[in-house]
């Protein structure tokens, strides 16, 4: 299994990136074996529709789960649509999130829990 | 000479043959910073000069309606061209999805997603797609509504409540300006799209301010737009009083002609608070504005023979 994690770094010793749509960086990783790979976010600086634009990549990586912090409206649309599983809430360090993601203490979204444009630093 | 030679002289020189022919002109009143007076601007400056109509690109919040007695009268509406798919013919193939550059179609897994708010109207992804899946529907942004006296009309555009991007009714109200008259064109505040918008195609912009740190702060921003966009302007200090003279330094300075500077008056902020126009209330004030218009005038003619 593929689980995606937003990432401030590329390492599971990083902190997490609690946007999703405008993170730097996804974590790729199998949380059996712990193989990971840094992928970094080109939709971090669109003008808009970052969130879709996330969700179509990490879909084409065959990402099963993603791990973050906030998801938006549009992000949310298109991560379902993807059937990718969503857990929001996260932050702290990678590598704790993955143990928490083993140990089912992490939450599962069923809709967006952040309005549009919340990754976008004050900016409305 | 022949005037059909000289056009076509001075065509080859890359001067605006279209503004050669019109002795009227076109003024956008911006500013950086919101609230420092660019409708007062606008509305008064407007009834000062001959032969004016306003247009209030202000299309989030547009006030200077609130001057005139008239009530507004809807004229049409405005929308943008969106797509709509068949998905009969949609192989989700992606090439739309590319190539949107605001992200407003995804493709998923074979679904095909649309984000109506984040479209533009470019009408790219109908040209784009190879199965002649695209057909467009009118999305509407909102209204053009008229208003003013029958002496100076006054046109504005009105967004509709929820709609992010009002840059297309900013464009098609500005295209009510008729070229027999001098147009004022009262800006949205700030700098970015629907303000470079409203400043864009105006042979003089009037940068409104105020001489507080913000007011400094905002028209330097203001400026650095307004250079890109390679218009002549000057500035306008409004509320002189309240603050200090940093904004007067920094004209000086860099060079910007100073075209007026509007007190902080108790008189004038009642006249505003009624919706009484100045120089409606304080009569001798049209000759401050009409010797903004004639400063105006001496600058884009100087600058148009360098």
């Amino acid at each position: 299994m593929k689980i995606a994690m937003t990432s401030k770094g590329k390492d599971l010793e990083s902190e997490v990136d609690t946007r999703f749509g405008r993170c730097v960086y996804f974590i790729i990783v199998d949380p059996d074996t712990m193989e990971f790979e840094a992928v970094s976010n080109e939709s971090a600086n669109a003008s808009g529709g970052a969130g879709p634009q996330a969700a179509q990549a990490i879909s084409k990586k065959g990402v099963e789960v993603l791990i973050t912090g906030n998801v938006g409206p549009n992000a949310y649309q298109a991560l379902e649509a993807a059937g990718i599983r969503v857990l929001t809430g996260s932050n702290g360090i990678i590598k704790d999130m993955i143990q928490k993601f083993k140990n089912g203490e992490l939450e599962e979204a069923n809709s967006a829990n952040v309005g549009s444009h919340a990754g976008m630093g004050g900016r409305r | 000479m022949e005037m059909g030679r000289v056009m076509i002289m001075a065509e080859a020189a890359g001067i605006n043959i279209e503004k050669m022919k019109r002795d009227t002109m076109k003024i956008s009143v911006a500013s950086g910073k919101g609230g420092t007076g660019k409708t007062t601007i606008s509305v008064n400056l407007a009834l000062s000069m001959d032969n004016a109509m306003l247009i209030d690109c202000d299309v989030e919040e547009p006030n200077c309606h609130l001057f005139f007695k008239e009530p507004m009268e809807r004229v049409r509406e405005i929308g943008i061209p969106i797509p709509r798919f068949d998905l009969e013919k949609c192989d989700r193939c992606g090439k739309c999805a590319e190539f949107c550059q605001y992200n407003a179609i995804a493709i998923i897994k074979n679904k095909l997603l649309f984000f109506e708010e984040l479209c533009h109207g470019c009408g790219g992804c109908k040209i784009i797609c190879p199965n002649d899946a695209v057909s467009e529907t009118e999305h509407v942004l909102g209204i053009i509504e008229k208003g003013g006296m029958e002496e100076m009309e006054l046109y504005h555009g009105l967004l509709k409540i929820g709609e992010p991007f009002g840059v297309p009714i900013i464009k098609a109200v500005k295209e009510l300006a008729s070229p027999d008259k001098n147009i004022i064109f009262d800006s949205p505040p700030g700098t970015a799209c629907p303000a470079v918008e409203a400043m864009s195609d105006s042979d003089f912009v009037i940068l409104v301010t105020e001489p507080t740190p913000f007011g400094l702060h905002d028209l330097k921003l203001a400026v650095d737009v307004v250079r890109n966009i390679g218009t002549p302007f000057g500035v306008v200090i409004n509320r002189a009083g309240i603050g200090d003279n940093r904004v007067e330094i920094f004209c000086e300075e860099d060079g910007i002609p100073l075209l007026a500077t509007i007190p902080n008056d108790l008189d004038i902020a009642k006249l505003y608070s009624k919706g009484i126009p100045i120089v409606e209330g304080i009569p001798e004030f049209k000759q401050e504005f009409i010797k903004i218009y004639d400063k105006i005038k001496e600058i884009v003619k100087t600058q148009g023979v360098e």
